[in-house]
C-alpha cells in the first residue's frame, strides 16, 4: 500500500511543478493545490500506514484498546489541511484581485520591472500628514 | 438568483446546517469535531443564504462584523490560555469547572474561540468576493 | 516552567484581538498598537534579562511534557533575535503611523502587523519543528496580506511572485517534515538531535536535511533561490518593507542555524560544506546584483541577499568565533537594513522618486537625513568603529582561522563593492546637484514620527559599533551554546538528556 501511495504522490508532485511552471495564474494555482495534497498525503504515508483503531478512548475506559492508529500523523495532516486551505483561499483572492487590477492572468504580461516609484494617492497623503 | 425554490430550501437548510455546527462544535470535546470543522459547516449555511438572498442579507443577519467575530474568537483562545495562567500553570493548561467532572473547560473555550476566527475569516472573503 | 516566554507571542496576538475590536475606531487602534509594540519590547527585555541571568528557559506549553508537547525554549540565540523584533517592531510601528494616511492605517493594518511580530516571536521561541512550521505559516498569512497593503499596481506583480515562491517553500519544508517524522518518530528539535544522532544509517536524514536547507534557503534568500526577494521588497510602503527587509529573510536564516546546529549535525562534512559554497556565491550575487540597480530599494533588496551570505558563511565555518560572527552580523544587519529602508523613505518624501538618477541635491537640503543614512550606510559596508565593521572582522578573521582563504578573500571583496553600492547611492542621491524638474526638497520636513524611530536606529548602530564588547560577549555566550546542543537537550527534555 505504501509503494502505490509514495507513487501517487510522486505523480501528485511531478503534475503539480509541471502546472506551477506554466505562466497562467490558474494553472500556478492548481498547481500549488496540487503540491499541498501531495505533501498532505506524504505525512500520513511516512507516519505509517496500520489496520487499527481510531485513536479514540471508549467511553469509561482510561487507556485505549489493544491496537490503536498513531495520531501524530493525522493531527498533523489535518493542521496542514488548515492551513494550506487557508493560505489557498488567499492566494485564490489575491489571483483574482490582481487579475482585476492588472487586467491579465499571464505572468509573461506583467511588467518585469513594475513602476518602482511611489503611488500617487500614497505620496500625497503623507505630504498631507507631515503639516508645515 | 432568485430562485423561489432555493430561497424556501435555504431557510430549511441552513438551520439544519447551523444546529449541526453547533452539534459538531460541543461534540469536539471527546469525539470527532471541533471548531474547525464546525465553522466550515457554518460557514456552507451562511454561503447558501448569501447565494440566494445576496450578502447584505448575511451581514444582516449576523448583526456582528466578521471582523469583530475574528477579534473576539481570536480573544477567547488567547483567553482560554491564560486562564490557564492564572491557575498559576504554563500557557493553555486545560482548566475545567466544575474541578473534578468534565463539565465546562477552557479547551470548549478554546474551540469556539477557533470556530469564530475560521467564520469570521471565511465570511470575510466570501462577503468581499459576494459584494465585488 | 516559566510564563515568561509566553509574553512576546502572547502580547501582539493581544494587541491584534483590540485593534479587530476597534475595527471603526482608527485612532484608538494606532495607540493600541504602539502600546502592543512597546509592551512587546519590554516582554522581550525581561526574557533577554531572565536568559542572561539564568540560562535556557523552557516552558511546556498546556503542561505536556516534551517531546510530547509543544515547549517553547529561549536561548542566547533566540532571545537576542527577538530583542532586535522587539525593536524593529516599535521603530516601524512608530514610522508606519507617520508614513500611512490613517485611512490607509485602519481596518486590518494594525491586526496584521501585530500578527505578524507574534509569528515571528514565535517562529523564535519554539523549541518543535512542526511548530515552527505553523509559525512559519502565520508569518507567511500576515506578511501575504502586508504586501498589497496600498493595493498599488506594482504591488500585485510583487505579491505573486512572493506569494507563489514562499507557498512552495513551506510547501517543501513540510515535505521535510514528514520524512523527518517518517524517519525517526519526533518532531521536537532536541528530541530528533538525540535520534539522529543514535541513528545507524544516515543517508536519508542528508536528503532530508537537504530538504530543509532548499525550504530555508528560499526563506533567506540565498543562492540560487533569492530572485523572489528583490522582485518584491520594493513595491509594499516603506514601513512594510523595512520590517521585512529586517525580520523575514532572517526567520529564514536563523531557522537554518537552528536545525543545522541542532538537528542536521550527522555529517557536516556534507551539508555544512554545501552551506559553504552557498554562502559564498550568494555573498557575490548580492553583490553584484546591487551594483546593477538604479533604484534606492532595489539595491537595498539585493544587499540584504548579499549580507544573508555573511551570516550563511559563519553558520558553514561550524567554528565557535565563526557562529558568534554569524550572530553578532545577524543583530548588527537587522538593525541597520530596517533602517536604510526608512531612510530611503525619508528620502523619498524629499525628492519624491526612488529612482536614484531622478533624485539628488539631499546633501545641500537636508545635512541632517545624510548624516542619518551615512551611520547606516557605512556601517553595512563595514567601515570601523560602526558595528558592521566587527560583525566582517568576526566572520572573515574565523574564516582565516579555518583555512579558508578563497572565502575570506570572496568576504573582502564583497564587503568592497558594498561600499560602492553605498557609495553610489551617496553620490547619486545626496551629492549630485538637485535637478531641476523635483520639488523644493528644502521646504519638505518629514513628520517626527519618521524621524524619530530611523534615528533610534541609528544610535542602536552607533551604540553596537562603539561599546561592541557586550553585544560580541552575548553572541559569543549564544554561539557556545549553539555549539554544545547537550545543554540545549537537557534542559528541554529534563534528565533523559546524554
Amino acid at each position: 500500500m505504501e509503494t502505490v501511495l509514495a507513487i501517487v504522490c510522486g505523480c501528485l508532485v511531478a503534475g503539480g511543478i509541471y502546472l506551477l511552471l506554466s505562466q497562467n495564474l490558474v494553472r500556478m494555482l492548481f498547481g500549488l493545490i496540487m503540491l499541498s495534497n501531495a505533501v498532505n498525503l506524504a505525512i500520513f504515508v511516512a507516519g505509517g500506514l496500520t489496520h487499527t483503531q481510531p485513536a479514540l478512548i471508549a467511553a469509561g475506559d482510561s487507556v485505549p484498546g489493544a491496537s490503536m492508529a498513531n495520531a501524530l500523523p493525522q493531527a498533523l495532516v489535518l493542521t496542514a489541511i488548515v492551513i494550506g486551505f487557508a493560505l489557498l483561499v488567499f492566494m485564490f483572492v489575491l489571483f483574482y484581485r490582481s487579475y482585476e487590477v492588472l487586467g491579465t492572468t499571464d505572468t509573461r504580461r506583467m511588467p518585469e520591472d513594475g513602476p518602482a516609484r511611489a503611488y500617487p494617492s500614497q505620496n500625497t497623503t503623507t505630504r498631507q500628514e507631515m503639516g508645515p | 438568483m432568485r430562485s423561489v425554490i432555493l430561497k424556501t430550501a435555504t431557510r430549511l437548510v441552513s438551520a439544519l446546517v447551523m444546529v449541526l455546527a453547533v452539534y459538531l462544535l460541543w461534540r469536539g470535546h471527546h469525539a470527532p469535531g471541533g471548531g474547525f470543522i464546525a465553522a466550515l459547516v457554518a460557514a456552507t449555511g451562511f454561503a447558501l443564504v448569501a447565494l440566494s438572498e445576496g450578502p447584505a442579507a448575511v451581514r444582516q443577519g449576523l448583526r456582528l462584523r466578521p471582523s469583530h467575530m475574528m477579534g473576539a474568537g481570536l480573544g477567547l483562545a488567547l483567553g482560554s490560555g491564560v486562564i490557564g495562567m492564572l491557575a498559576q500553570r504554563p500557557f493553555l493548561t486545560g482548566v475545567w469547572w466544575p474541578p473534578s467532572g468534565v463539565v465546562v473547560g477552557t479547551p470548549l473555550l478554546f474551540d469556539t474561540g477557533v470556530f469564530m476566527v475560521v467564520l469570521g475569516a471565511i465570511l470575510s472573503v466570501l462577503l468581499a468576493l459576494e459584494e465585488t | 516552567m516559566t510564563n515568561l516566554l509566553i509574553y512576546p507571542i502572547l502580547l501582539p496576538f493581544a494587541t491584534a484581538v483590540g485593534s479587530l475590536l476597534l475595527w471603526r475606531r482608527p485612532a484608538l487602534q494606532q495607540t493600541l498598537s504602539l502600546i502592543g509594540s512597546a509592551g512587546h519590547l519590554a516582554a522581550c527585555l525581561f526574557l533577554l534579562a531572565a536568559v542572561v541571568q539564568d540560562g535556557i528557559q523552557v516552558l511546556a506549553v498546556g503542561n505536556w511534557p516534551a517531546p510530547y508537547g509543544i515547549s517553547l525554549v529561549a536561548d542566547h540565540l533566540s532571545v537576542l533575535m527577538l530583542m532586535v523584533t522587539g525593536i524593529l517592531g516599535t521603530a516601524t510601528a512608530l514610522y508606519a503611523r507617520g508614513e500611512m494616511a490613517i485611512s490607509l492605517r485602519s481596518q486590518g493594518f494594525h491586526a496584521l502587523f501585530q500578527v505578524l511580530i507574534g509569528g515571528i516571536s514565535g517562529a523564535f521561541l519554539t523549541g518543535d519543528l512542526f511548530n515552527l512550521y505553523v509559525w512559519f505559516e502565520v508569518i507567511l498569512m500576515a506578511s501575504f496580506g502586508l504586501i498589497i497593503w496600498g493595493q498599488g499596481r506594482a504591488q500585485f506583480v510583487g505579491a505573486v511572485r512572493y506569494v507563489v515562491i514562499n507557498l512552495l517553500a513551506t510547501l517543501l519544508f513540510l515535505l521535510g517534515l514528514a520524512l523527518l517524522y517518517g524517519l525517526t518518530g519526533t518532531l521536537n528539535m532536541a528530541h530528533l538531535h538525540q535520534q539522529i544522532m543514535t541513528q545507524e544509517s544516515h543517508g536519508l536524514v542528508t536528503a532530508v536535511a537537504f530538504m530543509f536547507m532548499a525550504a530555508f534557503g528560499i526563506k533567506a534568500g540565498m543562492f540560487p533561490l533569492f530572485f523572489w526577494l528583490p522582485a518584491s521588497y520594493h513595491t509594499p510602503p516603506i514601513a512594510i518593507s523595512a520590517l521585512f527587509a529586517g525580520m523575514l529573510t532572517k526567520v529564514g536564516v536563523y531557522a537554518l542555524i537552528r536545525t543545522f546546529s541542532l538537528v542536521f549535525l550527522h555529517d557536516t562534512a556534507t551539508t555544512h560544506a554545501v552551506l559553504l559554497v552557498a554562502a559564498g556565491l550568494t555573498m557575490v550575487t548580492g553583490v553584484l546584483g546591487a551594483a546593477a540597480q538604479n533604484e534606492f530599494r532595489r539595491i537595498l533588496s539585493f544587499h540584504i541577499i548579499s549580507q544573508v551570505g555573511y551570516m550563511l558563511l559563519g553558520l558553514a565555518l561550524w567554528t565557535p568565533l565563526a557562529l558568534a560572527g554569524a550572530v553578532f552580523y545577524l543583530v548588527h544587519h537587522m538593525i541597520v537594513k530596517a533602517n536604510l529602508f526608512l531612510v530611503s523613505g525619508l528620502s523619498r518624501d524629499c525628492s519624491g522618486t526612488l529612482e536614484l538618477p531622478a533624485m539628488g541635491g539631499l546633501y545641500g537640503a537636508k545635512p541632517f537625513l545624510a548624516v542619518l543614512f551615512f551611520i547606516p550606510a557605512f556601517s553595512l559596508a563595514g567601515f570601523p568603529p560602526l558595528s558592521g565593521f566587527w560583525a566582517k572582522l568576526l566572520v572573515i578573521q574565523s574564516s582565516l582561522e579555518a583555512e579558508h582563504y578563497t572565502v575570506a578573500a570572496v568576504a573582502v571583496l564583497v564587503g568592497l563593492m558594498t561600499v560602492y553600492s553605498m557609495v553610489k547611492i551617496w553620490i547619486e542621491a545626496f551629492w549630485k546637484p538637485s535637478p531641476d524638474f523635483g520639488p523644493d526638497q528644502r521646504a519638505i520636513v518629514p513628520s517626527a514620527w519618521k524621524i524619530a524611530p530611523v534615528c533610534a536606529l541609528a544610535l542602536i548602530t552607533l551604540c553596537i559599533g562603539i561599546g561592541a564588547e557586550p553585544v560580541y560577549q552575548l553572541a559569543d555566550t549564544a554561539a557556545r551554546e549553539l555549539m554544545a546542543p547537550q545543554v540545549y537537550v537537557r534542559a528541554v527534555l529534563g534528565g533523559a538528556g546524554p
